[in-house]
């Protein structure tokens, strides 16, 4: 570190303002005090700074000095980070408890990546080749599923004159060199990378393929695409957290990042200690090989919950940039606006809509922006999707955070208190919630499953929108004043509820269910609604249909038949047919 | 800047301004942010305050116990070089001490050897042991629907009126490692209790004393009162010593530590105040835009860590301004705890106690702490085909309340029996009752039995042959 570029003249939380430098430029990285608490330049004037600190101020006087780094705030990229936990401006959390124990200290220069690992570098390149940006010269295997791309970082373009030989490296030893119109730079598997601007990519590309998150509601009814981002916002307890690791660990993506923003400790280390044993079922190898965590608990300094989600959706467009699908899960994006909120009430700023800032808007814009579908510089197809939660006050979507996310994302997937008084998880309202993107997807399910998911989908919402409506003549005058064709609605769209919609993450058959399995049922559920249809059409009585033994086992179906035995849903739908049947030889 | 040298230990003399409890201090030469301060009146009192701001030369200063009698020449002050540490013993369990941790039983000031700063530390995620031991609290609602575990936070959510402080009562009397239903294991427990009072009546603190007493816990508790007519900032240090005990008694002394907090709604309020004087945008209903990060620093201090028998559980209580829950209050500490047991002005009325309103009662870590091995295999089931069964009673009532209870079908006339014996016998316990997991589990099944097997869709089909019906 080099002389004090500037003092301390006031303090204010995680806010403080130093004096004495030009050279500091706005988004710098600086270093506060002689315990080097990292901090970031949010504005200038004259020569006075103010700088946000990620670390607690306790004790700080003004005098103390201030350092520079002549860096941006950024983030450390390069072999290890699959599998790793970070604090908010990615330190790693574990060599933390090393040197401090069970609670974080402060102020200690550590390395978010381990200097002494060696790792097995091939290159893919050889002398004489030549490079840009983001083009692979060599791999490394990361875990049992990631092999990490090592690309040209930003800026350097030229010939490739040396490439070190297949073997066993550390990130900061040299494994290439290029010459560039202004000589010879060496490479290494280590890049530093600003987080607060988007990587840089050839082009996006349409998306049209969904992420997968072998949650019925989501992926039958809402789907997202990769490169696509969402919205779940939910009152507490509405199952915001259960849905997000639910898709953390079932979706389709190569790797997960998962910012866990302002919430609870115990959370994360729910995290840390399930997804190692969990088995992703693609891959069959441990989940936490392709898991990135970053925790920033809500005891944590606040300015720090900023940096988190920009640290997270960096490593994200990195992983990206090797050519995976990343899906990123930020719980909750609420926290980071309320930790701009805060910053900005300490800077004394004018406050717009419930003192937030008036740029707020604008930050989960850039930041949503940042997914995305893209064919990066290596001529590969990688893909960052957003899954944000957002925590509304009082469970009112009116709130601006909700607003304003509901601006930049295109699937809304709504939680809903009374849903989730009575247990029925996940919680999303099949009334409010939304995707924009089944044009998008359509094909891609008749392909994979040979159905016609659309038709079905809109049939099935149908029913949910009728019911929605029929509810309310029930609640006036009983169910039993309603014509049975229907009675058959409600019973259909019961059976919607309860055997499809809902869906039990504890179960370990129906916490996955994939696209066929999810298909088959969703078609079996509208095949009884014709059956019935037709036989209460010929006179039957809706209780002969509600009494039907094969309910039981309509609603049971999900939790029976696993994924690897769908064909016994077809012996479901004999056992239907053959009811129906001898149902319908009472009424010929 | 006028002096460069630090001010720790030196008096200096006059402050500059006073409004409500902040003072503003000038020519302070170096001062710490949030460093601790002593305030010395005209009449040679001391009071302590807190560093809220500093600049060159200047300090801004919370005083804890009121300004009232400070003059703006007769008044100096003393920062310490330290943020504030109070003393931690094993000690202080069997005694009542003020806001501020000082000694109120007319006992000595305990012996301790160790001090420690009340704002804590984060603990590391990755020391944290993952809670998983539920906690029989021998409440039927709770052990069944919204089972504690060691090392949880969950408030209970109530109102004025509402018998909030029987049930926390009753839960710290009552409290005991879990077993699995039907063992009588007893284990050696070393239960340790830290109570603190926030704003509270006199009678309210003294109803707690009297129960801790009858209980004999009295040895086992030490009790931080902050009484209503005690400063108002106060307030904000209470629940901040009594989190710095539990954490000595559950770390290092290896204690499972209660940590009763009451009322936090009075906390927030004195939060409000400090807030509104210092002239800072506020947020909703005028509370500060911190307020989530003040009150987290107050929850999260709860869990176990790795190297320690000890835990730490809360139980906050605070009382939903005008019972509404979307309030700030209740809002912001549902989204940090893990779960809440919401207490109903409706039961209160109905003379049920525990008046447990099961709907929007949670208890986040219950999922861990339950089935089999820890309580009973069908456990987990059970309980949300409890919560089905209730939720759809209400639509049934309010079906009922239109078309009239006879004209309900069969199967709503089940729910609506169902609904009322839920309430009577489920509910319904005394204040000296207390159920083992057993007992619960066994009036959980009777109720259910009172609706048809085919209802019972959440629940595993050999579990209804093995229970409906038999108890």
């Amino acid at each position: 570190m080099t002389d004090a570029a500037a003092v301390i003249t006031w303090i204010n939380g995680p806010v403080i303002r130093a004096r004495g430098s030009s050279k500091i430029a706005m988004g710098d990285m600086v270093g506060v005090s002689d315990q080097n608490l990292i901090g970031e330049v949010i504005g200038l004037h004259d020569d006075e700074m103010t700088i946000q600190v990620f670390e607690e101020t306790s004790g700080l006087t003004p005098g103390m000095p201030v350092y520079s780094t002549g860096l941006p705030l950024s983030v450390e990229l390069a072999p290890g980070l699959i599998g790793s936990i970070f604090d908010g401006i990615q330190r790693p959390l574990p060599v933390i408890e090393r040197k401090t124990g069970s609670f974080i200290g402060r102020g200690f220069g550590l390395t978010p990546l381990d200097r002494r690992t060696r790792w097995s570098f091939t290159p893919l390149l050889i002398k004489g080749n030549k490079v840009s940006e983001g083009i692979a010269i060599g791999s490394v295997p990361e875990t049992g599923v990631i092999t990490h791309k090592i690309m040209i970082p930003h800026g350097i373009s030229g010939t490739l004159t040396w490439v070190a030989p297949a073997n066993d490296y550390t990130i900061d030893e040299v494994i290439a060199r290029v010459e560039t119109e202004h000589g010879e730079e060496p490479i290494t598997m280590l890049r530093r990378c600003p987080v607060r601007k988007a990587r840089s990519f050839k082009n996006r590309k349409e998306k049209n393929e969904p992420l997968l998150t072998g949650q019925r509601v989501l992926d039958t009814f809402f789907p997202l695409v990769k490169g696509g981002s969402a919205i779940i916002p939910g009152g507490f307890g509405t199952g915001k957290t259960i849905t997000q690791h639910q898709v953390a660990k079932w979706s389709d993506a190569d790797v997960v990042v998962y910012i866990g923003c302002g919430e609870r400790g115990n959370e994360m280390t729910e995290v840390l200690q399930e997804f190692p044993k969990l088995i992703d079922p693609r891959s069959k190898r441990p989940l936490m090989e392709r898991t990135i965590l970053i925790a920033n608990t809500s005891n944590m300094q606040v300015a720090a919950r900023d940096a988190s989600v920009y640290t997270g959706i960096t490593i994200a467009e990195y992983y990206r940039d090797m050519g995976y699908h990343v899906a990123l899960m930020a719980d909750s994006t609420s926290r980071w606006a309320e930790a701009m909120r805060e910053i900005s009430g300490r800077l004394e700023e004018m406050p717009a809509q419930e003192g937030y800032p008036a740029y707020l808007s604008s930050r989960l814009a850039e930041f949503y922006e940042r997914a995305g579908l893209v064919e990066t510089f290596n001529g590969d197809t990688g893909s960052v999707s957003i899954i944000g939660a957002v925590s509304p006050p009082g469970g009112d979507f009116s709130e601006p955070v909700t607003q304003q996310t509901r601006q930049y994302t295109r699937v809304f997937w709504g939680l809903d208190k009374n849903l989730a008084s009575a247990r029925h998880f996940p919680s999303v309202n099949w009334l409010n919630s939304y995707s924009e993107y089944l044009d998008n997807v359509t094909e891609w399910w008749q392909a994979e499953t040979q159905m016609p998911w659309r038709e079905l989908r809109a049939k099935a919402m149908q029913i949910l929108t009728e019911e929605g409506h029929l509810d309310q003549i029930v609640k006036l005058v009983g169910p039993d004043a309603l014509p049975d064709d229907q009675r058959v609605t409600l019973e259909t769209a019961r059976l919607l509820r309860e055997a499809f919609l809902q869906q039990n993450a504890l179960d370990e058959i129906d916490t996955y269910a994939t696209p066929q399995k999810q298909m088959k049922m969703l078609e079996l559920i509208l095949h009884f609604q014709a059956r019935a249809e037709a036989v209460v059409s010929r006179g039957a009585i809706i209780n002969t249909i509600q009494e039907l033994p094969i309910l039981n086992s309509l609603i049971r179906m999900k939790n029976t038949i696993p994924n690897e035995q769908l064909e016994r849903l077809d012996e479901i739908r004999n056992a239907l047919d053959e009811q129906f049947d001898q149902l319908e030889l009472l009424y010929r | 800047m006028k002096t460069t040298e630090r001010s720790a230990g030196l008096l200096i003399a006059g402050i500059t301004s006073v409004e409500g409890p902040i003072i503003r201090v000038e020519d302070t030469g170096i001062v710490a942010y949030d460093e601790f301060v002593e305030i010395i009146d005209s009449k040679n009192q001391t009071r302590v305050g807190r560093v809220l701001e500093v600049g060159e030369n200047f300090a801004v200063i919370e005083v804890f116990s009121g300004t009232s009698g400070l003059t703006t020449a007769g008044t100096s002050v003393r920062f310490s070089g330290r943020s504030l540490q109070v003393p931690v013993s094993r000690e202080m369990l069997g005694r009542i001490f003020n806001g501020m941790g000082k000694p109120i039983d007319h006992g000595p000031l305990p012996l301790a050897h160790n001090f420690a700063d009340i704002n804590g530390q984060p603990i590391n995620p990755t020391a944290r042991i993952y809670p998983r031991d539920y906690i029989q609290t021998g409440i039927s609602t709770i052990d069944a629907m919204n089972t504690l575990v060691m090392g949880q936070k969950v408030p209970i959510f109530s109102g004025s009126g509402i018998p909030h402080d029987l049930l926390a009562n009753q839960i710290v009397r009552q409290a005991r490692i879990g077993s699995q239903a039907g063992t009588n294991e007893e284990r050696d427990e070393n239960f340790a209790i830290v109570f603190a009072g926030m704003g509270i009546k006199h009678d309210v603190a003294e109803s707690f004393r009297n129960a801790f007493t009858e209980s004999g816990a009295l040895n086992r508790v030490a009790m931080f009162l902050n009484l209503a007519d005690d400063p108002v900032v106060e307030r904000l240090v209470t629940p901040k010593i009594a989190l710095t005990l539990a954490e000595y008694l559950a770390f290092k002394c290896d204690l499972h530590v209660l940590v009763v907090m009451t009322d936090i709604t009075n906390y927030c309020e004195a939060l409000r105040q400090i807030s509104n004087k210092r002239g800072e945008v506020p947020s909703r209903k005028g509370y500060p835009g911190y307020m989530y990060s003040d009150l987290a620093n107050l929850y999260e201090r709860t869990g176990r860590i790795k190297g320690s028998e000890g835990s730490i559980t809360q139980i906050p209580i605070l009382t939903m301004p005008n019972d509404d829950i979307t309030h700030p209050i209740p809002d912001i500490t549902g989204y940090i705890t893990e779960g809440q047991i919401v207490l109903s002005r409706t039961l209160t009325a109905q003379d049920i106690y525990p008046p447990v309103s099961v709907l929007p009662s949670l208890s986040r870590l219950m999922k861990d702490g339950i089935g089999e091995g820890k309580t009973r295999a069908d456990h987990p089931a059970l309980a949300s085909q409890l919560y089905a069964a209730y939720a759809h009673v209400q639509d049934v009532r309010s079906l009922a309340s239109v078309i009239g209870e006879e004209e309900l079908s069969s199967i709503d006339q089940k729910y609506f029996e169902f609904g009322r014996a839920f309430e009577k016998q489920f509910v319904n316990q005394s204040f000296s009752e207390n159920r083992s997991i057993e007992e619960t589990l066994t009036i959980a099944w009777r109720i259910l039995s009172i609706l048809p097997k085919t209802e019972l869709t959440r629940i595993k089909e050999s579990d209804i042959e093995k229970y409906y019906g038999t108890a």
